[in-house]
């Protein structure tokens, strides 16, 4: 009866952990031991391969590049999508009539697939009859659809941006939802008390809304860096990554591989995996670093 | 109005002059906040108009420069029923339907009795599930490939069910585990001895309780598993067994985009979702982020 007992939570809780051990635990042993084996193009395993895959993934001409490539993509994205949820939470914490419809506007990018969100703006940048280049000609910044200048996905130099805004638009709504919810737990009272004290409106701001919105920040923050250190589908329907892998950040280029060297794939993944770690560290040690500043 | 202000006044007469400025500015700074409020609304409403209007395109029509449809070709919306995306969509339908049962079998023990027992190991499981809450299953594509693939369950829709479902339970375990935790252990011991049994108070008193807790998992679920891209682009190879997304992005690949079928199709997988989401959203905020604030 006792040793029943002692079984009892297994019953319970262990479905779940059973799930989670085949399905986000394996994967990631299975990763690292295939990043050390010769695996053919049909899967097949044929032996051990030490660092051979690592070997030649460092020596592929653009690695260098698409690696500073998703660093920057991560810091762009994350930070202005931070900047402009601040601002966007700060409109939405106003009253004016409608807001709470308002408000529903941005659960749209934040509900649609992301993929299909990135499809649209790939039918939006259409050289010839987007609207987005419909739009720039009325501006005067084109002067005709189609063409190269109206080409924005063609180029790397005006598709990264693109992509960046694209990131940008589907991260921005769950950061500014983040953040009101944040600004609705600062009690009434502590802005009253700095009115007293004759505190101005971006003193107040400064010194009491972002400190007290810093909980919310850093998580609201953080579960950004791993979607967009993530992010893939953005980049393949809009682009695939070229041209040539000028828009192709590590995600990409793991996906690349994949269908031509498993485990040269398998061994970007652990890159990939190892700069996820890194990164939040980093970002963990940078906010408490702040903290401490404060 | 004014009678609304006017008490006020009197009690603060030592601001004899600002209050005739204050009443008239809140109502520009109101017009301002509201001005501004709905064009961001707009802004991210405006790919998904975009998505809607392109669907109801007639195919001759596409390649003209104009925003609106010359005529509206509702039969576009029809047509998707008829074509082979229909058969897309119950794929995505028995996924996300399949994932959303198998975090309700496996969640809803695990959180209940972590939240109601302290049991050895209880700790290291609660720490298991904030873990796995970080991972995403882009970053271990290859691990989970190689892994159904040793299992013969590429191509199958079980592996698609078991992924989604097993990224997912994280988030589920979680906000179900601070809802059963809210109900008091009283009102269910005091079923229990009224007769009802162990299981009779916890179908009677604590589930009834706790639904919004349990919804919100199965919506956030259901739709994660429904937008899913990358998983399934891995996982599938035969288009009859490829969930809609997957079948949506392979009509870019070709030479000419039927883009009027592919937003109709997004357009009848987009707009249930967001209306689902909007039910949770802010339940949806207070589960991600509460977590990993403690």
């Amino acid at each position: 009866m006792r040793r029943l007992r002692a079984l009892e939570p297994l019953a319970w809780v262990g479905p779940a952990v059973v799930l989670i051990a085949l399905v986000v635990l394996w994967p990631v042993i299975e990763m690292i031991r295939s990043s050390f084996l010769k695996i053919s193009r049909f899967g097949v395993v044929q032996g051990g391969n030490g660092f051979a895959n690592y070997e030649k993934l460092f020596g592929e001409k653009d690695f260098a590049d698409i690696m500073v490539r998703s660093v920057i993509w991560v810091v762009a994205v994350v930070a202005l999508t931070v900047l402009i949820s601040l601002a966007l939470a700060q409109l939405f914490n106003q009253n004016f009539p409608l807001r709470k419809a308002a408000r529903w506007a941005l659960i749209a990018p934040w509900a649609a697939s992301v993929l299909m969100t990135a499809i649209i703006f790939k039918w939006m940048l259409d050289p010839e009859v987007g609207v987005i280049n419909q739009i720039r000609l009325k501006l005067g910044l084109i002067d005709a659809m189609g063409g190269a200048s109206a080409d924005q996905l063609g180029d790397a130099s005006t598709a990264m941006p693109w992509l960046v805004f694209v990131a940008v638009f589907v991260s921005v709504p769950f950061t500014t939802y983040a953040l009101l919810a944040g600004l609705a737990t600062i009690p009434a009272d502590v802005y009253e008390a700095a009115k007293m004290d004759g505190a101005t409106r971006f003193r107040t701001y400064w010194s009491i809304t972002l400190p007290l919105l810093r909980p919310a920040l850093t998580v609201a923050a953080l579960i950004n860096v791993m979607n967009v250190f993530n992010s893939f589908p953005i980049i393949w329907a809009m682009t695939h990554g070229q041209p040539g892998y000028s828009t192709a950040t590590s995600t990409i280029l793991m996906f690349i591989l994949k269908g031509s060297n498993i485990g040269e794939s398998a061994a970007m993944s652990v890159v990939n995996f190892g700069m996820v770690i890194i990164l939040t560290a980093i970002f963990l040690k940078v906010s408490r670093w702040n903290k401490e500043v404060a | 109005m004014a009678i609304k202000t006017l008490p006020s006044q009197a009690t603060r007469p030592r601001h004899h002059v600002r209050p005739a400025r204050r009443r008239s500015m809140p109502k520009l700074k109101t017009v301002l906040v509201a001005a501004a409020a709905y064009v961001v609304a707009f802004v991210f409403l405006f790919p998904y108009v975009v998505m809607l209007l392109t669907s109801l395109r007639s195919q001759e029509s596409l390649r003209e420069v104009s925003f609106w449809p010359k005529e509206w070709v509702w039969s576009n919306l029809a047509n998707f029923w008829a074509g082979g995306l229909a058969g897309n969509l119950w794929v995505t339908l028995k996924v996300a339907g399949g994932s959303t049962v198998l975090v309700l079998l496996v969640a809803l023990p695990a959180a209940y009795y972590s939240a109601r027992h302290n049991f050895r190991g209880r700790t290291a499981f609660l720490i298991l599930v904030l873990i796995t809450q970080m991972f995403q299953p882009t970053a271990m594509l290859v691990g989970i490939y190689r892994e159904f693939f040793q299992f013969g369950l590429v191509d199958s829709i079980w592996s698609l069910i078991l992924v989604n479902g097993g990224f997912n339970l994280a988030f589920a375990v979680w906000i179900l585990n601070a809802y059963f935790a809210s109900i008091p252990r009283e009102l269910e011991e005091a079923a229990f001895i009224d007769g009802n049994g162990r299981f009779g108070a916890l179908f009677r008193i604590t589930l009834p309780l706790a639904l919004p807790g349990v919804i919100t998992a199965l919506i956030f679920t259901f739709i994660a598993a429904w937008n899913e891209f990358v998983v399934a682009l891995t996982l599938t190879t035969t288009p009859e067994n490829q969930p809609l997304t997957v079948a949506l992005n392979s009509f870019i690949g070709q030479y000419q985009v039927d883009w009027q079928n592919l937003f109709a199709g997004s357009v009848i997988a987009t707009i249930p979702v967001i209306i689902l989401f909007a039910l949770i959203e802010r339940k949806v905020v207070g589960g991600l982020t509460a977590g990993s604030i403690k």
